[in-house]
């Protein structure tokens, strides 16, 4: 093939691409008939919720099923080579080489047992693509591009002795190492933090352009998205909705669908007066063992109003949480509730005390017993504390589904039965079943797609005005606290930056760790991420 | 795209694909899809079973019942023939697997009470409970327990109740070990957290919140266990320390009839003698292991592939 002609194919071409999946004994189609295009040197966006197909469809892009999938139709055409075609050999030649993967979490996908440059050139040595020494020095050159510290140094360092980012980012090296023709980047930065997410995006997208490779960049964070690929598919159960180039995507959504994704970062609320405070932390300090991880916090919590405490991880916002609760009694300081002061350890907590304040979790999954069905979750919080029994408690118990939307159908449903969205929803209405004051939500909605997000904070809005709750809502997600929040607490390090009512607190002039904040937020503006990187160079 | 597709709402949102089964449907569909080892060891546990509840029925004599004429060889009125003092050996073949298998699950049973419960505590309190649990059982487990198990026979006297007691006590170091350990991973979740925040006790969350999530280990270890209580007491009984003539027992019955071995030159039937009650424990002890195995593959969630 010569080399124009090899420029007039396309990179990557799927058609008509079908894969089924094994489970509760039977094959369920998970992509149902999708077509892809890409070209070197393209990038391409898939975006969709959950379940949505985006990584099984990322995956199959290599010509790779997940065990338990299989491809039932449809051709892959790498090269004009269809991968549904090929052995397993003749694929395992293409994979670490011409085509390469950057997984969700790279903590999970390094071994712990080597170091981080022979990692990084391992499949490029293998395939005799360049030799160790070769190899390492551009391992060095691939450090530096991705703004790594210590770019000859870090390499020899293990997975667990650098940060998420960095992992993150050696993680890209490890798959441009081999100058491959194609990378599939599968949710890279979902599990990082705004600030460090930046940097990653920036240097991947550096990189990416450096060496014109094509990529296949899935996420279900629309803003990411616009600063990463040319263009858009959005899938849905499996099938494509639209594609397009991500500015016309992001001005001119032709579906529904699209477009209600793009509406949910336009949820916003009226700030509410502050009232007298329900809740106060006076001058809190507290340390897990003997390293101290909160200096001094005060936080005010004005009754029926909602406050957002913000901050990165390990900023010591959730173990302030873990203070309120009573699970980490604080060594300094008083926790004020209701005009008395809570004793420090949950042992000491009357049943009332601990009624009063209830907790939703960020983690649905790991929130709800797996081997307890919808009604013993909800009821056990009004046997507890309500003593209902019999007919009355289940009478209550479909009732508090209704307020969370859902129906007395789910009665006997286990947590594996129900979706991300409809799981939190349960820890809700558990937390609502104790018929509390205080509600302490620890980033309940990181770990869902955006339009259910917005289900979820529409609904905790709602109960807010019908029972007069008092929200402490802890997140790193600055769209998700000016959506609901009247009063903001931005924490950094252990300690309270800044705070205040949202008004102020987002206008400036800021202090420099809340700018710093403030700004890694993306945006959806495919220019967001240049034009911040040239204001922070300057 | 359908129509339905375009509005959202909670109640229709897409979830996993699982259907919603009994557990019966459940249990009727793993049973087709079971492999033939597993049916071959679920038939064998349910003969013996049967033979264990009814023995007094399937018996022709009694358990203790002396004829006057002992090593009789293999006949129509004696099916195996009579042992050294003229006992029928079919009968106590029958009356050994109301025994020996009795007194295994007994055993086994109280083992898993007394090291599930205190590993759950142990896994839930980590402070000095979990030490001072963890420190003994790690001294139990220093001394070879088939040996301190003769000891403890010898001091306190080789009784039933006796037996069952110490080797469920030697037993429970490793049960509590593998409770301590698949529970310490629950513990850590989320809804344990919320339960104790509700304020429950220490009963509820071992039992509501973490037993039932560290079960499909633990069945899985009872079965394994079993099959070493079943061959400790038999290896006890065979050094004559363990079940007490004249309650027919396997093990001791293979020591009883072991000298029989030497003249399978001349009858064939009369060497195989003492190997009938050591086929017994060897059938069972396999087919407790085909269904571990079974039900162990099944949790693990390992796909054939």
């Amino acid at each position: 093939m010569s080399n124009s002609e090899k420029n007039k194919t396309p990179l990557l071409k799927i058609r008509g691409l079908k894969i089924q999946g094994f489970s509760d004994e039977r094959w369920h189609e998970i992509i149902k008939g999708v077509d892809l295009t890409l070209n070197r040197g393209e990038v391409l966006g898939l975006i969709g919720e959950s379940g949505a197909g985006k990584s099984t469809l990322g995956l199959a892009a290599m010509g790779y099923t997940q065990p338990g999938c299989r491809i039932t139709g449809g051709s892959i055409y790498f090269e004009g080579i269809d991968l549904t075609q090929l052995s397993d050999e003749k694929k395992r030649s293409f994979w670490g080489n011409r085509m390469t993967y950057v997984a969700q979490s790279a903590a999970a996908s390094f071994n712990p047992a080597h170091r981080l440059i022979e990692q990084t050139t391992s499949s490029t040595i293998r395939f005799g693509i360049k030799d160790r020494a070769a190899a390492y020095e551009d391992a060095h050159h691939l450090y530096d591009a991705l703004n790594l510290p210590n770019p000859s140094k870090i390499g020899d360092r293990y997975p667990h002795q650098v940060s998420g980012g960095q992992l993150q980012r050696v993680m890209t090296a490890m798959a441009m190492s081999p100058r491959p023709d194609l990378i599939i980047f599968d949710e890279p930065t979902t599990a990082l933090d705004v600030t460090t997410q930046v940097e990653v995006l920036s240097s991947m997208r550096s990189i990416v352009e450096e060496f014109n490779t094509a990529a296949i960049y899935i996420t279900h964070d629309l803003a990411v998205v616009a600063q990463m690929a040319d263009s858009i598919k959005v899938l849905r159960y499996g099938e494509e909705v639209e594609e397009a180039p991500t500015r016309k995507m992001l001005s001119k959504p032709k579906e529904t669908y699209t477009k209600s994704l793009w509406s949910v970062r336009s949820l916003k609320k009226k700030e509410r007066k502050a009232n007298e405070s329900i809740m106060s932390l006076n001058s809190i300090n507290a340390s897990y063992g003997s390293s101290p991880v909160l200096f001094d916090v005060d936080i005010e919590v004005p009754r029926g109003s909602t406050v957002a405490v913000v901050g990165e991880s390990g900023s010591g916002k959730s173990t302030a949480a873990r203070v309120i609760t009573g699970l980490l009694p604080q060594t300094a300081g008083r926790v004020m509730f209701d005009g008395y002061e809570l004793p420090k350890t949950l042992a000491e907590r009357s049943k009332e005390q601990k009624r009063r304040i209830q907790m939703i979790y960020q983690m649905a999954d790991t929130a709800m017993n797996p081997r307890q069905t919808v009604r013993e979750i909800i009821g056990r919080p009004l046997e507890f504390y309500l003593a209902m029994q019999g007919e009355e408690k289940t009478k209550r118990v479909i009732e508090l589904l209704e307020m969370i939307e859902l129906n007395a159908d789910f009665l006997e449903r286990l947590p594996a039965e129900l979706s991300g969205g409809q799981k939190q929803r349960i820890c809700i209405a558990r937390a609502l079943a104790a018929n509390p004051d205080f509600i302490i939500c620890d980033e309940v909605t990181s770990a869902l797609d955006q339009i259910v997000q917005e289900g979820i904070l529409k609904l905790l809005l709602s109960l807010q005005e019908e029972l007069g709750l008092t929200y402490l809502f802890i997140t790193h997600d600055i769209s998700t606290v000016r959506a609901i929040s009247d009063q903001v607490v931005v924490m950094n390090e252990g300690r309270v930056v800044e705070q205040g009512s949202k008004t102020k607190v987002f206008s400036p002039p800021h202090p420099a760790y809340t700018e710093l904040l403030l700004s890694s937020v993306p945006e959806m503006d495919p220019d967001w991420l240049s034009n911040l990187n040239a204001s922070r160079r300057s | 795209m359908s129509s339905k597709n375009q509005t959202y709402s909670a109640a229709t949102e897409s979830s996993t694909i699982y259907e919603s089964r009994s557990r019966w449907q459940r249990f009727k569909l793993a049973a087709r899809k079971s492999p033939y080892t597993a049916r071959f060891g679920i038939s064998i546990i349910t003969i013996y079973a049967f033979v264990a509840i009814f023995a007094p029925i399937l018996a022709p004599y009694g358990e203790a019942e002396v004829f006057p004429s002992p090593y009789e060889p293999w006949s129509s009125t004696y099916i195996f023939g009579t042992d050294q003092i003229g006992r029928d050996i079919f009968s106590r073949m029958i009356y050994g697997a109301r025994n020996t298998v009795g007194i295994a699950v007994l055993t086994t049973i109280l083992s898993f009470l007394i090291g599930g419960s205190l590993g759950l505590a142990a896994a839930i309190d980590r402070r000095w409970i979990d030490q001072l649990l963890s420190r003994s059982v790690d001294v139990l487990m220093a001394i070879p327990s088939l040996i301190f198990a003769l000891v403890l026979l010898s001091i306190f006297g080789s009784t039933v109740l006796n037996l069952i007691i110490i080797i469920a006590v030697l037993d429970a170091t490793r049960v509590f070990r593998l409770t301590r350990s698949v529970a310490v991973n629950v513990v850590v979740m989320d809804y344990v957290e919320a339960a104790k925040l509700r304020g429950e006790g220490l009963g509820w969350v071992m039992r509501r919140e973490i037993l039932p999530n560290i079960m499909p280990p633990l069945i899985a270890e009872f079965g394994l266990r079993f099959c070493f209580v079943f061959l400790t007491i038999a290896a006890l009984s065979f050094l004559g320390v363990g079940i007490q003539p004249p309650t027919a027992d396997w093990g001791s019955m293979v020591r009883e009839n072991a000298n029989l071995l030497q003249f399978a030159q001349y009858d064939l039937r009369a060497g195989l003698t003492p190997l009938l009650p050591a086929s017994a424990i060897a059938l069972l002890t396999v087919a407790v292991n085909f269904v571990v195995d079974w039900f162990l593959h099944k949790t693990s969630g390992l796909r054939d592939e």
